[in-house]
């Protein structure tokens, strides 16, 4: 703890603060206090107990035993308005925007204007876009559905939405997770701005130099319990890394190999769909690990979808181990000459059935497998679910469990271990870890290692560009729909890549 | 005004579903006025006003179920209780006929209550709550009324199922004759209970916290609970203002045919009715997508469909098989959008 607690009073407390889910523990005697003014990381693990301290602060869960005190009032928030009426307001990282009404519903959601009575639409909509002026997203219009929105402009939205409630502490859970840089920097000035106005902000991110560059204290956790809270600076990362998964970590990203000639497996030519897509070029061979960089939307994501049979209407050339042509769904690339896994986007609607069991998710792509005839062979479904258990580490209580048990990081394991069993020769990633801890992180960067060595062509989309940096064999920037540089081996560096996506030649491109 | 241009079209574009259905209604039905021998006239418009009500309000008491994300077994049930009801207390004074029509509707409201009460607390599904309540109303109305019959008062019916002139002239308001009057003369009055009532009871419903939460559980209930929305008040009342509207369209069967009725069969075809009503007037099954009044636009078109086998002949034993054939087509216009999603995904949206 920092001198200073002892002076101002810490706007948010927890003291003695346990949680359990059906007997297992998720924070065991917590003590954390968040002072006013402060900029506030909470680091951890997936399953330290971060998402649980932040559900139990924001009034969606209720602690088992210890105390919560606002500005040192105890109080027991019955839902997540009551915290936000007491200004704990936090922002999901499962958004809380409603799909199918507009963003200046969702903003007012909960305390609309009013006039005679009725909800004021104009008042409603001008509030809106006072709230997205502030926040620089003035491009967003009020009257859109959400469900018409890009998941970096909902995740905007959400955050206008969380202004509106005029918070004394905002909680950030991986807050910047979906938005493109120019967003981070809004949001990076407006927890400044915030901090100004003496408010705390709570910082949850798996970026570590997000950390560095906003907060002033840390905390971190794990396994449930508070490790240590200190400034900014205090420690080096690597004593951070460690006290986070209480081991040491030697190298974040596995060595690459030496460059060298690779057979291509996957080659694109001029591709293109409606307007999002404008010509690709683009080859991927076999043990081969290419990255796509460039700003968000630049039409990386439609450029995995199309791959991957999603898209109506696309035109160009793909060759994909010898065989040319384009897929039409999803059941025709995994199951073509060279086969193809698409790690998707959002693990939560594309990547699992999240009632269904943890097995019956891995199994779901490859049933063909482990059937003779119509029907599943027993034994053979149970060692495919052993075997992609084991292959990825994945940390489950039974398999007949509900794959929404686990936690963030271990379900994404369970998409990537599904896609493996197809035994994919090109495995497409679309930001696979995004909102994962950093131990999962190094488990999946490894594991992708392995799997070029193995002779997989892996095309990997990210927005963390330290993961193209430290991952890739070559990256290709994305602008406007388009290929627009490449750079390989040593040329990959932060300062080519940004430049890069901007589109401009500082030379340092090659 | 290029804003309100703007949100206009964006209106548009949100409810494609609503305005397709507004054209396609007045398609079929101004084509139907032009094949009638005495199209365009307010006898044809009159009589056919009196036939929609009832659907009417049945399609906009299933709406509120369905923007939920769920299905309404009960409505036909509750409309058969309702009319029950109105055909026991319906006549004497004016007084006593007002009172009449008042319990009759808040009978239908407390049984909607009643349904949202048993789905919220007994945290049953609407689809098997419903089933079971109906029954339950159905046998309340056998009990009501064992047997086909009634006395409502009859100035009332001849008022309420004719023109406003009729109106004015049955309860002498003033002259129907009057100058100024004769542009209003020819409205239905069937029309201003169905489109004064939908209008009062839609319009603040639609703009209050709870009918937005309505709209929200049914689009996403986990955000909705994350944005401290009253789900539960929303699903009661809900349920509530269905009850309401299926006891409105109960009280017109009764006021129309002067009598009740407690027919199973038609209890039952009501329901399936306005299933469909409700899907033709743009309401996603799914939840969270709709409009009440783009029911009660659904439920005119399934009745001008029908209107039509009055003047093109077709063997009655026909009549079903081209009602479900032409109810299958109206039906799939609206699947005619996923021909145009480019993004295959964005068809389980």
């Amino acid at each position: 703890m920092t001198s200073s607690d002892q002076f101002d009073q810490p706007i948010v407390q927890l003291s003695g603060v346990s949680k359990y889910f059906s007997g297992a523990r998720a924070l065991e005697g917590v003590d954390f206090a968040c002072r006013k003014g402060s900029t506030h990381a909470i680091l951890g693990e997936n399953g330290a107990g971060k998402s649980t301290l932040i559900k139990i602060m924001s009034g969606v869960l209720r602690p088992d035993t210890g105390r919560l005190l606002v500005n040192g009032n105890a109080v027991q928030f019955a839902s997540p308005s009551e915290a936000a009426r007491a200004g704990v307001v936090c922002i999901f990282q499962e958004l809380s925007l409603v799909p199918d009404l507009s963003v200046a519903d969702n903003i007012s959601i909960s305390d609309p204007p009013r006039r005679f009575g009725m909800i004021d639409a104009r008042a409603q909509r001008r509030r809106a876009e006072a709230l997205l002026a502030r926040i620089k997203c003035e491009d967003v219009d009020p009257n859109a559905l959400v469900r018409d929105l890009s998941l970096s402009r909902r995740q905007m939205a959400e955050i206008a939405k969380a202004l509106g409630k005029n918070p004394q502490v905002l909680i950030l859970d991986e807050a910047t997770s979906a938005l493109t840089s120019r967003d981070v920097q809004t949001v990076y000035d407006l927890l400044a701005e915030l901090k100004a106005d003496n408010v705390a902000s709570l910082f949850i991110s798996h970026r570590m130099n997000e950390v560095e560059a906003l907060c002033d204290t840390l905390s971190v956790f794990r396994n449930g319990s508070h490790v240590e809270t200190f400034a900014k600076g205090a420690k080096s990362d690597r004593d951070i890394v460690r006290m986070m998964i209480g081991r040491d970590v030697e190298a974040q990203f596995p060595p690459k190999p030496a460059a060298k000639e690779h057979a291509p497996c996957l080659s694109i030519e001029e591709l293109k769909w409606e307007n999002r897509l404008n010509g690709v070029n683009l080859s991927v061979g076999a043990g081969e690990i290419v990255g796509l960089g460039g700003l968000d939307g630049q039409g990386q994501k439609e450029l995995l979808l199309a791959l991957f049979g999603v898209l109506r209407g696309v035109q160009g050339t793909v060759n994909a181990g010898g065989s040319i042509g384009i897929p039409n769904s999803p059941a025709a690339s995994k199951s073509g000459q060279a086969r193809i896994a698409l790690v998707p986007e959002d693990r939560k609607t594309e990547g699992l059935m999240l009632p269904m069991s943890i097995a019956d998710n891995l199994l779901a792509a490859s049933y063909d497998k482990i059937s003779s005839g119509p029907f599943i062979n027993p034994a053979l479904e149970k060692q495919a679910v052993a075997d992609g258990v084991s292959k990825l580490q994945i940390k489950i209580g039974q398999s007949k469990d509900a794959v929404a048990t686990l936690s963030g990081g271990n379900q994404q394991k369970v998409v990537i271990a599904k896609w493996l069993m197809t035994d994919p020769d090109i495995i497409l990633l679309n930001d696979p870890t995004r909102g994962i801890d950093v131990g999962t992180k190094q488990e999946i960067y490894k594991l992708m290692r392995d799997l070029a060595d193995a002779g997989k062509a892996i095309l990997f989309y990210s927005t963390d560009y330290a993961e193209l940096i430290g991952c890739c064999d070559r990256v290709a920037v994305m602008y406007d729909g388009a290929i627009l540089t490449e750079l390989r081996g040593e040329a990959i560096t932060e300062e080519a890549i940004v430049a890069a996506a901007l589109n401009i030649d500082t030379g340092a491109a090659a | 005004m290029s804003d309100f241009t703007r949100a206009l079209a964006a209106n548009v574009r949100q409810n494609r579903g609503f305005f397709g259905a507004l054209i396609l209604l007045s398609v079929l039905y101004i084509t139907y006025n032009f094949m009638h021998p005495r199209g365009f006239s307010t006898a044809v418009l009159v009589q056919n006003a009196n036939e929609v009500v009832a659907i009417a309000f049945v399609a906009m008491a299933q709406t509120l179920p369905v923007l939920l994300g769920g299905l309404d077994l009960s409505v036909g049930a509750v409309m058969t209780l309702a009319a029950c009801i109105a055909s026991e207390l319906v006549h004497g004074s004016p007084a006593q006929i007002m009172l009449g029509m008042v319990i009759t509707l808040m009978s239908g409201a407390a049984f909607g209550l009643m349904n949202g009460l048993i789905i919220v607390y007994g945290r049953l599904q609407p689809i098997i709550a419903t089933l079971a309540t109906g029954a339950i109303a159905m046998g309340l109305a056998l009990f009501i009324r064992p047997n086909p019959g009634g006395n409502v008062d009859s100035d009332l019916n001849w008022a309420m199922t004719n023109s406003l002139w009729d109106f004015v002239d049955t309860y002498k308001l003033f002259d129907p004759d009057a100058g100024w009057f004769q542009p209003l003369a020819w409205i239905p009055v069937p029309f201003i209970f169905l489109f004064g009532i939908a209008a009062a009871t839609w319009i603040p419903f639609r703009r209050s916290v709870t009918g937005r939460t309505v709209y929200a559980i049914g689009s996403s209930e986990g955000a909705a609970f994350m944005s401290g929305l009253p789900l539960n008040r929303a699903k009661i009342a809900a349920f509530t203002l269905g009850g309401f509207f299926a006891a409105c369209g109960g009280l017109y069967l009764a006021i129309q045919t002067s009598s009740g009725n407690a027919d199973i069969t038609q209890a039952g075809t009501y329901t399936l009715n306005s299933i469909a009503a409700v899907v033709l007037g743009g309401t996603s099954l799914m939840g969270g997508v709709g409009s009440a009044i783009g029911s009660l636009v659904g439920a005119l078109i399934l009745r001008v469909i029908s209107f039509y086998f009055r003047i093109v002949s077709i063997d009655p034993l026909l009549q079903p098989l081209v009602e479900g054939i032409v109810l299958l087509a109206a039906v799939s216009l609206g699947a005619i959008r996923t021909l145009r999603v480019k993004n295959r995904l964005d068809l389980f949206r």
